[in-house]
């Protein structure tokens, strides 16, 4: 696969992932509750172009922005070391701030916002282990912003303006919605 | 085949506003079902409100104006409840209606919510008692001192009047969402299905059910698959069918053991690695199935194509039919705006020749078993004036030749789809539910099934 060709299926899985997310939550408000059906089909997409997205960044290779530390997921990689491709970053925020998670999921937005606040407290090293248990499944894109302010490797703190606050999704939701999608309800 | 299609009247019972595309959500109809002979058929709506229409008998006098359908009856079958403990509210749509064959001169129907099964009890009265000793005619209470002699009631005749009286409520057995019922060819049971569960039914007794299939995994996290859909044997009793959001088909035999989870057998087509795409699960997942009148074949409906299994191979399907194979190319959109999740139904003509589905833009599609012909057909305003013969339709690939009267792919109207479509038992008369409006097709210069 070439790295363009790659590169598309990456930018088409990552919107699908989108899509799919938003129409996760908004079917939480769905008349008559939450369909089974419905919910299994949108999380085996996510799986799909999860997996897509994945392969499709191993076959990018050197020539991606970073390397993908992230692979192979299992419960003893640390997430906390994940590193984060920046410039995919600015791609899905538009979607996502767009999708009807902003609405749903306020609470999120004041715990971003109070961490880049507050940045100083929690983010004292960037490979801090993280408590939470992740399955095998539970392999998290590193695009989708997570809760906890994070240092890019170079970079230098300052203070983040309020524009930059990065709504709704982490990587817990997308956590959240691959594994507990089912159970939730 | 389907070009000699006449249109009878459009049967719109709602109050659809020409000027206007608005339609209410309640009036959206979510089943359609013939019952035994033909002579009925049965809507049931958004709203949870069920209409029978009748066949007129006909006339002798006219003999071209046979057999149009009316409505007979109109009642509330559904109303919207609200589930306490899991603050869940339950839609009052009906997702199946099913007649019972008729044993004496009521009809019976089963229809069906997301959570409760009712079975209704359609009767005609046509005569009142006359003469009470008690009471006079309004039915106010007479001066006993006025009675001077004892006169017996008698029967005369009224204007027609449709009753319709809940006879069971068959409540609290389902916890995820009924798809589908199926009354049982010894017309003493039935059964409903659920996302995970079948359950099987007495009709007189509704304060239990057996639990005939259960698919729910010990952790929910390792859902893979649910029920779509489910069916009794036209024929045999203790077989039945259901199919899987895999795309799998399971035939289960009720006299090898009591939890049928083990299938007799199972029907499934390998998945052709080359097609493989982010929506592929999706697109596999069967919408429908239905058995063949003569028992003998299956008809499954999954978003792009409608397969006729055959139920001595399990292997791979008979035949596949591809209703809109143009829409392969645009499953991305069809993902956002939510019309991949669609659930299409299938039907099959009296003799199994046929076999007949709807499809986007009110347009369905008839395909021909025994000479390989298809048609495309829509179901609109415009194109269904009364006695109007039916024009076929054609869709073309973007871009592609279009010859006059083809609409393109692009053109199509994904808000317009035809889910339910259903077909008489034995003649050629086809009811077609696009959104709120029926419409009601008979072949008239083929009447007889061949």
């Amino acid at each position: 696969m070439s790295a363009t060709t790659a590169m598309e299926v990456n930018v088409e899985a990552r919107r699908i992932l989108a899509v799919s997310i938003s129409k996760l939550y908004a079917s939480r408000t769905q008349r008559g509750g939450l369909r089974l059906h419905r919910s299994l089909l949108l999380s085996l997409v996510m799986r799909s172009a999860r997996d897509i997205y994945h392969s499709s960044r191993e076959s990018e290779g050197p020539s991606g922005a970073q390397p993908a530390t992230e692979e192979p997921m299992d419960t003893s990689s640390n997430p906390g070391e994940q590193t984060r491709l920046s410039e995919p970053q600015q791609e899905p925020q538009p979607a996502l701030n767009s999708a009807e998670m902003a609405p749903e999921e306020p609470d999120n937005t004041e715990d971003c916002c109070d961490g880049e606040i507050t940045e100083d407290k929690e983010n004292l090293s960037p490979t801090r282990q993280s408590r939470k248990r992740r399955g095998k499944a539970s392999a998290a894109p590193d695009f989708l912003p997570s809760k906890r302010a994070r240092l890019e490797p170079g970079e230098e703190r300052y203070a983040a303006p309020l524009g930059s606050c990065r709504v709704g999704a982490g990587e817990s939701l997308t956590t959240l919605s691959l594994n507990r999608v089912i159970p939730a309800f | 085949m389907g070009e000699d299609t006449d249109a009878t009247p459009t049967l719109n019972h709602r109050g659809f506003l020409p000027d206007h595309n608005y339609v209410t959500e309640a009036d959206i109809i979510s089943t359609v079902e013939f019952n035994h002979t033909g002579e009925l058929l049965a809507t049931g709506d958004k709203g949870g409100r069920v209409v029978i229409f009748q066949r007129e008998p006909e006339s002798k006098t006219e003999p071209f104006s046979q057999g149009e359908y009316n409505v007979y009856s109109t009642f509330q079958s559904h109303e919207p409840e609200f589930d306490y403990l899991k603050s869940l509210e339950i839609e009052e749509k009906i997702n199946k209606i099913r007649w019972l064959p008729q044993q004496n001169a009521a009809h019976f129907l089963l229809s069906t919510n997301d959570k409760t099964i009712k079975l209704w009890k359609v009767s005609e009265r046509d005569k009142r008692p006359e003469g009470y000793n008690l009471k006079d005619e309004e039915g106010r209470i007479k001066d006993i001192s006025t009675v001077t002699s004892l006169q017996v009631p008698v029967l005369k005749p009224m204007d027609l009047m449709v009753e319709v009286s809940p006879r069971r409520v068959f409540a609290n057995a389902h916890t995820y969402h009924v798809n589908s019922i199926s009354v049982n060819s010894d017309y003493e049971t039935y059964m409903s299905a659920d996302d995970l569960r079948i359950n099987l039914w007495h009709l007189d007794i509704t304060d239990r059910s057996f639990n005939i299939v259960d698919i729910k995994p010990a952790n929910m996290e390792d859902l893979t698959e649910v029920i779509t859909a489910a069916e009794f044997h036209p024929h045999h009793c203790n077989l039945f069918v259901y199919s899987s959001s895999k795309g799998t088909l399971r035939l289960c035999d009720m006299r090898e053991a009591a939890l049928c989870d083990k299938h007799s057998k199972l029907f499934e087509e390998p998945e052709d690695p080359s097609a493989r795409s982010f929506f592929s699960e999706i697109i596999s997942s069967v919408s429908d199935v239905k058995f063949s009148h003569s028992g003998r074949y299956l008809l499954t409906r999954d978003y792009l194509t409608a397969k006729v299994w055959d139920l001595n191979m399990e292997s791979k399907p008979l035949e596949t039919y591809q209703v809109h194979d143009y829409l392969r190319s645009k499953l991305c959109s069809l993902y956002e705006n939510d019309c991949i999740f669609d659930k299409f139904e299938c039907a099959w003509n009296g003799s199994d020749s046929v076999i007949m589905t709807g499809a986007y833009n009110n347009f369905f599609r008839m395909f021909d078993r025994n000479t390989k012909r298809d048609v495309t057909l829509e179901a609109s305003r415009e194109s269904s004036k009364p006695r109007a013969v039916l024009k076929p339709r054609r869709v073309c690939a973007a871009g592609g030749k279009r010859r006059k009267d083809d609409i393109s792919v692009d053109s199509l109207d994904f808000t317009k789809k035809i889910l339910h479509t259903a077909w008489h038992p034995t003649e050629n008369i086809i009811a077609i539910a696009a959104t709120n409006n029926l419409y009601i097709f008979q072949d008239k210069l083929n009447s007889e099934m061949h």
